[in-house]
């Protein structure tokens, strides 16, 4: 049977490795190729990458940490951030990049989905989705709403309504990332994670949140998440991917062990 | 020298460097002069099978392809380029190029494991049973697991010709041997340690089943 996927997430800000709490406050912390090819080694089943610069000298830095990634890691990596059109899919594919994923060009300009999954297959176009918990209102009927510039704006738009519209136009995965859970290490969004796996076809990653082993595991059991996106707790060494994953295995969660 | 055949399908620099990483000289090319000058052929593939089956017959790639496998020369497929060396292909309803006798078939709607409905396409990295004593999936460990997205797998005429097996709600052929002829549906370039290995056997075989 497939395995859950364990991903870690580095954002990038011109070139370095940082983490933020709320989208907020970012410390630098490293060298993502560095850190990539360290996790890679301990049993990272993918690996994703957000560039959070995204101005043009940014987006040169960060084509040029995706060609040396992918010289020296030998599984998929997803790349997204400033993502805006097709031509800008184009150079982080060629540069190295299984997959891209498009968070608020997607809200603004639905068709970037479908081009990219034309162009490139819907195997490589993830949708990054931005969700905020708001319920009792008659625009979001899944109690859920989309936000959008990482996380500031509400778009009015339901987050189910969303997920499965990205997915009839191509998307191939999501990325659901929940705002209130995100850098609290309190647990992912269970709930809101149950809702919209279940309702769609499309594997989707659980995000923001996960600050102990035992939240994966919820997230992968009762959220019914296909695969699980972590930072902090490995950025900081609290845990390593492959602790993480012999919990996992551990407690009935099967995941690759051998790599 | 190993050829990789492009045909733009997809993107195909993953393999290339891979072969890179493991100090293979190789070569990405359409042209069908460098390409019959490899020891090895790589036929890689992402995306529709239409649009392969397209381009390979408008850059004529589909007759020499045929050529090298005939001519006894080792042939790697991977992915969308297993799919096509079979007869038909179900996406879209796609003549394929008949190298292997079979069909390629989509994964059933309603697939279930453990009470719970399986996503198409199988997405992620899942066990590989390989059939013992093939060079090219030789010292593979048996707890290995490989990367795959597909939602399209083979199914060759003969049972014979399948050389790996993988479980997602039904067991189907993950890898398919059939003489100088080795093809795999998940990417061994996006596979870790157990796809390199796989890899370099595959640049170290002479075209000679071992069974």
């Amino acid at each position: 049977m497939l395995s859950k996927r364990i991903i870690p997430c580095l954002d990038v800000r011109a070139g370095k490795l940082t983490k933020g709490i709320k989208f907020q406050e970012n410390v630098d912390i490293g060298d993502p190729v560095e850190a990539a090819r360290a996790y890679y080694e301990q049993g990272a089943d993918e690996i994703v990458f957000y560039d959070i610069t995204a101005s043009a000298e940014g987006r040169a830095i960060m084509i040029d940490v995706v060609r040396r990634v992918a010289e020296t890691i030998f599984i998929p990596f997803s790349v997204g951030g400033g993502i805006r059109t097709v031509e800008d899919m184009r150079q982080v594919i060629l540069a190295g990049a299984e997959k891209v994923s498009v968070n608020t060009e997607a809200v603004r300009n639905p068709a970037i989905i479908a081009e990219g999954a034309r162009a490139f297959g819907s195997q490589c176009i993830v949708l990054g989705m931005d969700v905020k918990r708001n319920p009792n209102d008659s625009k979001t009927p899944s109690g859920y709403e989309m936000v959008i510039h990482g996380g500031r704006t509400p778009t009015g738009i339901d987050a189910l309504g969303w997920a499965k519209e990205a997915e009839s136009l191509g998307a191939g995965e999501i990325c659901l990332n929940s705002i209130d859970a995100d850098g609290t290490q309190n647990g992912y969004e269970i709930d809101l994670t149950r809702l919209i796996s279940s309702q769609v076809k499309i594997p989707v990653i659980a995000s923001g949140g996960a600050g102990k082993a035992e939240h994966l595991l919820d997230v992968l059991t009762r959220g019914q998440a296909d695969a699980a996106l972590i930072a902090s707790m490995v950025h900081f060494r609290t845990y390593t991917i492959s602790e993480i994953k012999t919990f996992l295995q551990d407690h009935g969660v099967k995941t690759r062990m051998h790599w | 020298m190993i050829g990789i055949i492009d045909y733009r399908a997809g993107n195909l620099t993953s393999v290339v460097r891979a072969l890179e990483f493991l100090s293979e000289p190789c070569m990405i090319t359409q042209d069908p002069r460098v390409l019959n000058d490899a020891s090895h052929i790589i036929f890689p593939g992402v995306g529709a099978a239409g649009a392969a089956m397209a381009n390979l017959s408008e850059s004529g790639l589909d007759l020499h392809l045929k050529k090298w496998v005939r001519e006894g020369k080792p042939v790697l497929g991977i992915c969308l380029g297993t799919q096509v060396i079979f007869d038909h292909s179900e996406e879209d309803d796609t003549p394929c190029l008949g190298i292997v006798p079979g069909c390629v078939r989509r994964f059933p709607a309603d697939l279930e494991a453990e009470g719970r409905k399986l996503k198409i396409p199988h997405m992620g990295w899942n066990r590989v049973e390989f059939r013992q004593g093939h060079p090219v999936f030789a010292g593979i460990p048996e707890a290995a697991e490989f990367y795959f997205v597909h939602a399209y797998y083979p199914s060759p005429a003969d049972e014979g010709w399948t050389a790996g097996r993988t479980d997602y709600g039904i067991r189907f052929c993950a890898a398919v041997a059939k003489d100088n002829l080795v093809a795999v549906q998940f990417h061994p370039e996006k596979s870790g340690r157990p796809g390199l290995a796989l890899l370099a056997n595959f640049c170290r075989w002479g075209g000679k089943d071992a069974q």
